[in-house]
């Protein structure tokens, strides 16, 4: 098998270099700094209202008006971390010199990209577990309560979707890497991916649902209506949109609906926390299409890598 | 002398451009093949598709009996592969380097501590194992290459421009270590450059090869002999006086074809050997002979007379 010293060679190259001690560095800061803040207003809360639940799932959720709480971290962070293991993935072989050196080795050609995804993958993995136990760790030492079964397979849900969802942005990175020749150039376009996914997609999608149905306060209840699930539907383009909507709903128990309700609709609803299935089932589209964008990314560069000429490549 | 490498009507097409046109080549087991031609002529093509990196577009080749499409990576656990501008992961140690390569080739981890210290050995890096690449000058890291090229104990490889931009200590020290690969380990070697004189020095066999079609093959006399017997012999002569009168004597001599007047020399051309008689027909007009030299048919007059030809 030759993907085994490829992926044990990534894998020491990743966790040796100093971009992944940065990056770690600045998502455990993150990290930290998100959940000590919740915990202080989870503290606050409790004190007031001591008989409650899924309290420690509130260390990834909540936030108070200083910080955005962990989730949005991730959400927002976690790109960074997988463009970062993966926009040089390829065409940096090529600059060295080492891709021919490599692919001349008596190894499968889809070794090679194999090996360095899933090292990629592997790194993402170990990085956020290791800031859900520092935060976990933090929090538990900060507000005193446990977490429950439910609460812990909550949690291991939250982590394989922010691993698949960090692997989405690994993906599309080493596909930019092989479409472009020069390090700087597919990390650029990774990065324009990210912002305009993080930052852009809402403001348009605001735009395109304001254009179509505009509102105002005076606007009938369809017309509010149609915008608001325009707008949802449209910023759902976005990998980042997606991952934090099946986040809010896994970590939120109590959370219903991701999409617009109506008073009337809210009547007649018992308060209380729905069960791990129904949460799940309540985000099952944002799920599979997170999963899907992953397999497709990496679908697009194996087909790539494996299809273009040594010489071109 | 078993035949290892065979191509039959091997063809490349990159779109409408064809990088390698109809190539019919046969390596020996034991010889050293030098791919002579100028850059973009394919000689990287044909490397690449005789290692199963590139599908030719027609034609086919064999490599140690194996189809290198259809068996490659039995092709490549017999064959090494130095590329053009070949590279190292520059943070790492060369043993690290060539540690990789080992485990890529799956041998044992004893078994390639044995054999890594045997090429660096070899090419004269065992002091230099534990420095990272990214210290190396261009020279070692050729070096290096060869020693990389080593550790799967290959029956052949491919060198594709081994020696580009190499200082001429590095070209000899590269030179004499292909050479000894051959003699020591009795290597197939397959070399491409564009610099002659290299290719000269080393290979038993040249195929020039110029867009894409070997133009000639055979050992460097063969092809010098293709050559004379289109344009014969040359004699440069200088004299003083370069007079007309000079010039008269000389065209009288027995067997002379032609005079040229090129500069402060006149060519002499021939069938055979003129020179004493040259010499004495310069002392007969008076004329006082400072230089006669024979133009030897080197590989430089083969190589741009097919240059111009294509």
């Amino acid at each position: 098998m030759g993907i085994i010293p490829i992926f044990r060679k990534e894998l020491a190259d990743h966790l040796g270099s100093r971009r992944f001690a940065i990056l770690f560095a600045l998502i455990v800061l993150a990290g930290v700094s998100a959940s000590y803040v919740a915990a202080q207003s989870i503290q606050a809360d409790l004190a007031q209202h001591p008989d409650q639940s899924f309290v420690f799932l509130r260390l990834f959720t909540a936030s108070s008006g200083s910080l955005p709480p962990f989730v949005s971290f991730v959400a927002f962070l976690g790109p960074l971390l997988g463009v970062a293991f993966g926009f040089d993935a390829i065409n940096s072989e090529l600059a060295r010199g080492t891709l021919g050196r490599l692919l001349s080795q008596p190894i499968f050609r889809d070794d090679v990209i194999n090996g360095k995804f899933l090292a990629g993958l592997a790194v993402i993995s170990v990085t956020i577990l290791c800031i859900f136990f520092v935060v976990g760790g933090l929090g538990l030492r900060m507000i005193g309560v446990p977490p429950t079964g439910d609460e812990m397979i909550r949690l291991l849900f939250f982590f394989f979707i922010s691993v698949i969802y960090v692997g989405f942005w690994l993906a599309l990175s080493m596909l930019f890497s092989l479409l472009t020749r020069q390090v700087a150039t597919s990390a650029l376009a990774a990065l324009a991916v990210w912002l305009f996914m993080a930052i852009f997609v809402s403001i348009v999608s605001g735009l395109i649902a304001g254009a179509i149905y505009p509102v105002t306060n005076s606007s009938p209840v369809q017309q509010q209506l149609d915008h608001a699930t325009l707008q949802g539907n449209i910023s759902r383009i976005s990998p980042a949109n997606l991952y934090s909507e099946a986040t809010e709903a896994i970590l939120t128990p109590d959370l219903r609906t991701t999409g617009p309700v109506l008073l009337s609709e809210a009547q007649g609803m018992v308060p209380g926390a729905l069960s791990l299935n129904q949460s799940l089932l309540l985000v099952w589209p944002d799920l599979t299409a997170t999963i899907a964008l992953t397999v497709i990314c990496f679908g697009a560069a194996y087909a790539t890598f494996l299809r273009q000429e040594v010489r071109t490549l | 002398m078993a035949v290892l490498v065979e191509t039959q009507q091997l063809t490349k097409k990159y779109g409408e451009r064809t990088a390698v046109d109809g190539l019919n080549l046969t390596l020996e087991e034991g010889e050293i093949f030098g791919l002579l031609g100028p850059n973009g002529a394919g000689k990287t093509t044909t490397i690449l598709m005789l290692l199963g990196l590139t599908e030719p577009t027609e034609g086919t080749a064999t490599v140690a009996g194996f189809n290198p499409q259809r068996e490659g990576l039995k092709v490549k656990r017999i064959v090494s592969y130095l590329p053009e501008n070949v590279g190292f992961y520059e943070d790492i140690s060369a043993l690290a380097n060539l540690r990789y390569t080992a485990e890529l080739n799956r041998i044992r981890r004893k078994e390639a501590e044995e054999l890594i210290e045997e090429a660096l050995e070899e090419v004269g890096l065992a002091d230099r194992a534990f420095d990272k690449v990214g210290t190396f000058s261009r020279g070692m890291r050729q070096r290096l290459a060869i020693a990389d090229v080593l550790i799967k104990r290959p029956r052949l490889a491919f060198l594709d421009e081994p020696t580009l931009a190499l200082d001429p200590d590095g070209v000899n020290q590269m030179l004499e270590l292909i050479l000894k690969l051959r003699r020591e380990r009795g290597m197939t070697i397959l070399l491409s450059s564009h610099l002659l004189e290299q290719v000269q020095r080393i290979c038993d066999r040249i195929g020039i090869f110029v867009k894409g079609k070997m133009v000639a093959l055979g050992g460097i006399e063969e092809l010098g002999m293709q050559l004379s017997n289109n344009g014969g012999r040359v004699v440069e002569i200088g004299a003083e006086p370069l007079s007309e009168d000079l010039i008269a004597t000389l065209r009288a001599v027995k067997g002379v074809k032609a005079v040229e007047r090129s500069q402060k020399l006149l060519l002499v051309s021939s069938d055979r050997e003129l020179r004493p008689e040259l010499a004495t027909a310069v002392a007969t007009a008076g004329a006082k002979l400072h230089h006669l030299r024979l133009q030897t048919v080197g590989l430089e007059q083969i190589y741009f007379r097919y240059f111009r030809e294509n």
